[in-house]
């Protein structure tokens, strides 16, 4: 959230002030019982594990390691969960844009509707995403029929999971962007077709580069979360080795099989993902707040 | 170019942002669209412009129907209230915008674009700024780069909305005598918008003051305050004193109080309301059968040559309202009056206008 870390910046500088004086201040034990409380919280529940998932990836050496990591069912995971991400982050990124520009641009009958409709792969459970998808495209479902005398496979195939994924990691993009292009408003895209540019150069060289931040920081969130997606995947996989098996997926499956070691070499790979996800956020979170402050004086 | 407005109306929802607006103006004269908020203005030049589209009418740009035309065709340039610079790009590209964004056969050679920037950033003299970015300009600054970026595409006309409404007191006073003054060095048409008066006053040529989607009246600064032609006209523009009563032969009447007029074509008991600027207005003392409104001196401020003194009348006949009035005294006539607050007088006026009054009918 572009808005929200340049908030954090200016906070954390009244913060500051705010401590500076005695008379604000609190005791040195309150302080202090504070940040225990916070520290091993973040300990035992955030870091332990993240830890755990290296050390026991590890546990039966670099060989395992690697040959967990070079089966063919789980480069056939890799390839998947990218080929999924390869494809619903991209339909997301124009989705969130278009959704974005209708909703921060224009009046119209049913917006506050569109907006709560947005929001709905957050708030549904993503199992219950998963069957909705095998109710509608499912051999018993609603297009059932029709898609097998086409000979088309959406469940238990690769459509239906790359489907699933596009639909829990659609908010991403347009939330990030629907506030921020709202307190833009449309004065500068106003100027630049007063000054003879068509819509598509108004968009290229006065929208974009203005909502760019928060439109990286959105496509972050909306790969770590198609990449890590599990509860829909889940439901329209099938779970077929090889084929229909993501990261997650494969995670799952080995671990069941108690072959811990190859479950968090997997997995691990998962977290190594979270972690560059995470510095990439920073930055962008970062160069926002920078360019944001450039805008206050 | 000379422009057309053809009986334009728009509404919003159930709300008439304009309702059958019909005006025409000369080429070449900066004219100011004056009303309070609300009342049309705004829209009115976003429909000029062509960022709105009026519901039914025409706009007539140097006499061709321009009503579906896009905004790009119509050649104007345009002034936003909050600037809408483009916050990433530095004062130079953002004067350089219009012309970069010419199809490639008309676009203008990287020298070219270079030399025309620099003239126009040198006619807001801002030149020194070339390489700064908008976030760190002053709100002056900014808004005279928004009008050399505006210029910058050769508009016919050029539409100014609110142009100085963001800026404190002093900037905008400054910015309005410049505004004048590139007005009469280029002598392109320009319209803008505002609800202050004074700045109407000060920098049009020729002054369109409207309200609630009307037109009410149309004509150059002297024109509009020394004859307004409608009500609200007259307690729009400058200070006013505003009596309302009935009309009760040579007299108005305002509860028990009297006040000679001179017209002769209002019906006997007509509610009408009777104005008189401060400088119109005489203060006679008090005396049992002393014609005028009865009033109390409230303050009396002097400033120079000329005193305001402010009255205060109310009292039964008023139903306990309360009216302020204010007076403007020569410096002799003050010292003869020898006025003392809270002191009984009467208020006459030697110049009266009197227009019927819709807000009493209605109530009474």
């Amino acid at each position: 959230m572009a808005g929200a870390a340049t908030l954090e910046g200016r906070v954390s500088a009244s913060a500051t002030r705010f401590e500076g004086r005695v008379a604000t201040s609190d005791s040195g034990l309150v302080k202090s019982a504070i940040l225990f409380v916070s520290l091993t919280f973040f300990a035992v529940f955030i870091l332990l594990p993240l830890i755990l998932v290296f050390v026991e990836a590890f546990r039966k050496g670099w060989q395992a390691y690697f040959a967990a990591l070079v089966d063919p069912d789980a480069l056939s995971a890799v390839r998947l969960t990218l080929l999924a991400a390869a494809i619903a982050v991209p339909l997301n990124l124009i989705f969130g844009i278009a959704a974005a520009w209708a909703i921060a641009r224009f009046e119209f009958r049913g917006k506050q509707f569109l907006i709560t409709l947005i929001d709905l792969p957050f708030s549904v459970s993503p199992v219950v995403a998963g069957l909705v998808y095998v109710l509608v495209f499912g051999a018993h479902g609603w297009f059932g029929g029709w898609l097998q005398d086409h000979d088309i496979r959406i469940i238990f195939a690769v459509p239906g999971i790359v489907l699933a994924t596009i639909f829990v990691t659609f908010p991403f993009v347009a939330r990030e962007l629907i506030p921020l292009m709202q307190s833009q408003g449309r004065d500068e895209e106003e100027a630049a077709i007063t000054l003879g540019a068509s819509g598509l150069q108004a968009f290229w060289r006065v929208t974009l580069p203005n909502i760019k931040w928060a439109l990286l920081y959105g496509v972050i969130l909306c790969n770590a979360r198609a990449m890590g997606e599990f509860g829909a995947v889940s439901v329209v996989s099938g779970h077929i080795r090889g084929e229909t098996n993501t990261m997650p997926l494969h995670v799952e499956i080995l671990y069941n099989e108690y072959q811990f070691a190859a479950a968090f070499a997997v997995a691990s790979l998962l977290a190594f993902l979270a972690l560059v996800t995470l510095v990439l956020k920073s930055y962008v979170e970062w160069q926002a707040a920078r360019t944001a402050s450039g805008e206050q004086h | 170019m000379t422009i057309e407005i053809d009986h334009i109306t728009k509404r919003f929802g159930t709300f008439r942002a304009l309702d059958d607006v019909s005006l025409d103006l000369p080429r070449g004269e900066l004219v100011a669209l004056l009303g309070p908020s609300g009342c049309g203005k705004t829209t009115l030049l976003r429909i000029i412009a062509g960022l709105e589209n009026a519901d039914t009418g025409r706009i007539l740009l140097d006499g061709n129907d321009a009503t579906d035309k896009h905004v790009r065709e119509r050649h104007v340039g345009f002034v936003f209230q909050h600037y809408a610079l483009f916050r990433h790009m530095s004062v130079f590209e953002n004067v350089a915008f219009g012309l970069r964004v010419k199809p490639r056969k008309v676009r203008p050679a990287e020298a070219e674009i270079r030399r025309r920037v620099m003239e126009l950033l040198d006619l807001v003299q801002l030149s020194w700024l070339k390489d700064r970015f908008p976030a760190q300009l002053s709100g002056g600054q900014r808004q005279r780069i928004a009008l050399a970026r505006a210029l910058a595409v050769e508009p016919q006309v050029l539409l100014l909305d609110e142009p100085f409404g963001a800026l404190d007191a002093k900037v905008r006073k400054e910015l309005r005598r410049w505004l004048r003054r590139l007005h009469d060095e280029l002598h392109i048409s320009s319209i803008f918008v505002t609800h202050d008066q004074e700045e109407a006053l000060e920098v049009a040529d020729r002054i369109v003051l409207m309200n609630r989607g009307r037109i009410e009246q149309i004509g150059n600064p002297r024109q509009i305050y020394e004859e307004p032609s409608t009500s609200f006209a007259y307690s729009f523009i400058g200070n006013v004193n505003a009596f309302r009563g009935r009309v009760e032969g040579s007299n108005v009447r305002i509860g028990s109080d009297l006040l000679p007029h001179a017209r002769t074509d209002l019906a006997e008991g007509e509610p009408v309301v009777a104005y008189a600027r401060p400088h119109d207005t005489e203060i006679v003392s008090d005396g049992p059968e002393a014609a005028g409104v009865a009033a109390r001196v409230n303050r009396v401020l002097t400033n120079g040559s000329v005193s305001r003194v402010e009255l205060i009348a109310n009292g039964p006949e008023r139903d306990g309202a309360k009216d302020y009035f204010e007076v403007e005294v020569g410096a002799e006539e003050l010292s003869r009056l020898g006025l003392a607050n809270g002191q009984r007088v009467r208020l006459q006026s030697r110049r009266l206008s009197l227009f019927p009054d819709h807000q009493q009918g209605r109530s009474s």
